[in-house]
């Protein structure tokens, strides 16, 4: 008796922060949709799939994945130099957003969960704020 | 018989000699010793690396050249040195997205008056009207004292202010008629290009102390903002006057597929966004007309665009063939396009310098070579003719 409850409590407590997260997630991949319109959209395009050769995609791309902190960094600092993503070769420049950690926290979990990207580990204005510029 | 027969041949003779130099004349013309001047035959020198996000560059008479950094710093290129010292006296500006500290422009009479203009996306401050943290151009003008700006006189602030980074313009131009004209970008708001109440996709014509001058084309318009002289822009970052004519050429960035360069006209309609030859970064579509009536058509649009970013005359003795045309700075592409131009046409477009970075300022310098400030590497670089 004592260990149901026990589980089931566990069972409630875990599926209700499960859920919380995934809300914040939501909201946060909300808000990270209207930075995304401001700031990203002009090169990564609406469908994040960016002008070959030109602009980096963001769907699918292997770089989001391989480098999650590189890519933060790339928000908040700017980027620039050459990269390759899926296999094609960009050499451009970014320049820095001027977000706030808690905005580049919402873009990336934008980024992170559209264009047919799927992670549904947060990024936390936290782990945006101990990237630093190297 | 004979002659029948010599006839023929003379005239093979001759037609053989005005082929072959013919010839010869179109190799001379593709041949390296021709007048005909490109890419080719000028080079590229950097000149100064070691900028934070440098936007606009201004030469003073003693050889110095100011230059701006995005970011809020105004600094002093003294030869091929980055002065370590900044110039102090630069106001809060609004760091986000496109904004921050932009154009640096000197007065026609600089030597005497000593006025050093300068654009920039100012916070909204209290009283000001729009939305709390937004913000909007601004233009200012001060005088240089060591590494310190004095006399600092705002000049103008365009209405309202918006959240937001993108959209800011901020060209600054001297028309040498005691006039001071100010692009304005419609700060993400389109609609309001075609709303004479507010200050967005606007060019504002001031005199060169921030008074309003009296002929402007809407000051007796009711509820119009006298400051405007054209309306129906995007984002115009390209502002500069044909050295003979005086005639005010602008380019902006539109949306995908929609960059512009047009002649700017007192009181006229430029359409955005009721016209457009592009659709929105979203794919949507903005419009299905790319002309009507009372709107101005561009001298051309770029497709794809090539987001314009500065722009110069051409007017040197150093690069004779080229004077009169047009040079644009592409963001997108990192190149220049070279635009010749006859009348009020672009008849010809070529790129030059591919892959020099991402292009924020292009001027022509006192020495008469081309001057080209590189966002991404945050270098001037110089264009003349190889020697």
């Amino acid at each position: 008796m004592k260990i149901t409850s026990i589980i089931t409590c566990g069972a409630i407590y875990g599926l209700t922060f499960f859920s919380n997260s995934q809300e914040e997630l939501a909201k946060s991949m909300a808000r990270g949709k209207e930075l995304y319109k401001e700031s990203c959209i002009t090169c990564h395009l609406a469908n994040g799939e960016g002008v070959k050769g030109t602009f980096p995609p963001l769907a699918k791309a292997d770089f989001l994945t391989k480098y999650p902190e590189k890519s933060i960094r790339a928000v908040k600092f700017g980027m620039s130099g050459a990269i390759k993503v899926n296999g094609v070769d960009y050499n451009n420049a970014m320049p820095p957003s001027g977000f706030a950690d808690d905005e580049i926290a919402d873009v990336m979990n934008y980024i992170r969960n559209s264009f047919g990207n799927k992670n549904t580990q947060p990024v936390t204005e936290k782990m945006v704020a101990a990237v630093k510029e190297k | 018989m004979k002659l029948q027969f010599k006839q023929p041949i003379k005239l093979l003779l001759i037609l053989a000699v005005v082929a072959t130099s013919g010839l010869l004349m179109s190799h001379c013309n593709i041949s390296p010793n021709n007048k005909e001047l490109t890419a080719n035959n000028l080079k590229l020198e950097t000149v100064v690396t070691g900028l934070n996000m440098p936007w606009s560059m201004a030469f003073l008479p003693d050889g110095r050249v100011l230059v701006t950094e995005r970011g809020g710093k105004l600094r002093i290129v003294n030869g091929s040195q980055l002065d370590p010292q900044e110039i102090t006296g630069i106001p809060k500006v609004y760091y986000r997205g496109q904004g921050g500290l932009l154009d640096v422009a000197l007065h026609p009479n600089y030597k005497e008056n000593g006025w050093i203009y300068i654009s920039y996306s100012s916070p909204k401050k209290e009283g000001e009207a729009g939305d709390d943290n937004g913000a909007n151009t601004a233009l200012m003008r001060a005088k240089l004292d060591g590494h310190q700006l004095t006399n600092i006189e705002h000049l103008y602030k365009a209405s309202p202010n918006v959240r937001g980074g993108v959209h800011f313009g901020g060209k600054i131009l001297f028309d040498n008629k005691g006039y001071v004209f100010l692009s304005l970008g419609e700060r993400g708001q389109k609609e309001n290009s075609q709303n004479l109440s507010k200050a967005q996709g606007k060019m504002v014509r001031l005199h060169e102390d921030g008074k309003i001058p009296t002929d402007n084309p809407f000051v007796k318009t009711k509820d119009a903002l006298p400051e405007i002289w054209s309306y129906g822009h995007r984002n115009p970052q390209g502002l500069v006057m044909h050295p003979t004519t005086g005639t005010i050429w602008a380019h902006e960035h539109g949306p995908q597929g929609g960059d512009e360069l047009n002649i700017v006209e007192k009181g006229k309609n430029y359409g955005w966004p009721l016209i457009t030859y592009g659709i929105d970064y979203d794919n949507s579509i903005i419009s299905d007309k790319t002309e009507a009536p009372g709107l101005e058509q561009p001298v051309i649009y770029w497709k794809p665009s090539i987001a314009p970013c500065g722009m110069t005359f051409v007017n040197s003795p150093k690069f004779k063939e080229w004077n009169g045309d047009l040079l644009v700075g592409s963001l997108k592409f990192q190149n220049l396009e070279h635009l010749v131009i006859k009348g009020n046409k672009v008849v010809k477009k070529e790129v030059i310098f591919d892959k020099i970075g991402r292009v924020r300022d292009v001027k022509q310098g006192p020495d008469g070579n081309i001057y080209v400030v590189v966002e991404s590497t945050g270098a001037i670089v110089k264009i003349g003719p190889k020697a």
